[in-house]
């Protein structure tokens, strides 16, 4: 499994990459994990309907990923209006 | 008599100085950016100012392209081959709401979400939303085109309604132009029509067609709100 983050000026970055079946790995996905999620993003997981329809599931925690997820995807959170950014 | 003059003048200093420290500090600022880039010249290095955050990176022409590519890259890995040729070949991106097919919105790179009767082509609402980075990694809080159209892609299939419920709701034609958009949902209803013909006509034709559609319509985002 891959986290990964959307950067500004730079596309997505690896946060961290290991197997959820390695206890050590599956620790430091979790962490990295809670780290973006206490820094304000969003996860998602990119998924594939049994019709085969793409879409995508919003995490709130480790636990929802599903175990067979092959990336989760941290994008800052939403922000309505958005004057500042010019919305 | 003297104690008061010295009081005085003392007070009045004061309120000089209080009035007058930010400009004071403004200037000594750029005093200091003058000095760091006059320093950075001498060194041959280029450097460009963040007004946000007041650091300074090295210039990179080349970063914001990367940066899109790698964006368009991972957006192509998550939605389907046709949403990323709409993308690729008109610049935005068409998602239907969840209700069925009576709605659906257009993803614009960094404006708002339009949602529109694909039936009768009319315009319901703009919904504006944005995903503003705070850490501005390098001095911007604007993700990559592609990035902004990801997430905002995700947002709305993941929870159309808690996407919708955080933007700002305004009626059609506020930021995205209502007759651009309706050429927009020309060019869409063509492109479709062209897909359609080409997947019946085969392989070796689809490939030739969509390299001729991506030369037509100028590659990705041309001639879309995107580009105004």
């Amino acid at each position: 499994m891959k986290l990964l983050r959307m950067k500004p000026g730079h596309g997505e970055i690896v946060l961290a990459e290991g197997d959820v079946e390695v206890p050590e790995q599956e620790r430091e996905l979790i962490e990295a994990f809670r780290r973006e999620l206490d820094a304000g993003m969003w996860a998602a997981v990119p998924t594939q309907t049994t019709g085969g329809r793409r879409e995508a599931e919003l995490v709130k925690s480790f636990a929802e990923v599903p175990r067979d997820a092959e990336r989760v995807i941290f994008f800052p959170r939403a922000a309505g209006g958005a004057q500042a950014a010019g919305l | 008599m003297l104690l008061g003059l010295a009081t005085a003048a003392l007070v009045l200093t004061a309120l000089v100085c209080e009035l007058s420290r930010p400009k004071l500090r403004a200037a000594f600022t750029r005093a200091c950016a003058r000095f760091t880039h006059a320093c950075a010249r001498a060194r041959g290095v280029l450097l460009v100012h963040s007004s946000e955050n007041g650091g300074a990176h090295g210039y990179d022409p080349g970063r914001e392209r990367r940066a899109e590519l790698r964006a368009g890259a991972l957006l192509r890995s998550c939605v389907n081959e046709e949403e990323w040729a709409m993308y690729r070949d008109l610049g935005f991106l068409r998602v239907w709401g969840q209700s069925g097919g009576r709605y659906a919105y257009l993803i614009y790179p960094h404006k708002p979400l339009l949602a529109y009767v694909p039936r009768t082509g009319a315009l319901l609402s703009e919904y504006c939303v944005a995903f503003p980075d705070r850490t501005r990694p390098y001095g911007s809080a604007r993700l990559p085109d592609s990035d902004d159209v990801l997430a905002k892609w995700m947002a709305l299939t993941a929870d159309e309604r808690a996407l919708i419920a955080d933007a700002n709701m305004h009626l059609p034609g506020r930021q995205l132009d209502p007759e651009r958009v309706q050429r927009d949902l020309e060019r869409l209803a063509r492109w479709e029509r062209e897909r359609a013909q080409v997947s019946a006509s085969g392989p070796d034709v689809t490939s030739a067609a969509q390299h001729a559609a991506r030369a037509r319509h100028g590659g990705l985002a041309a001639g879309s709100v995107r580009a105004a």
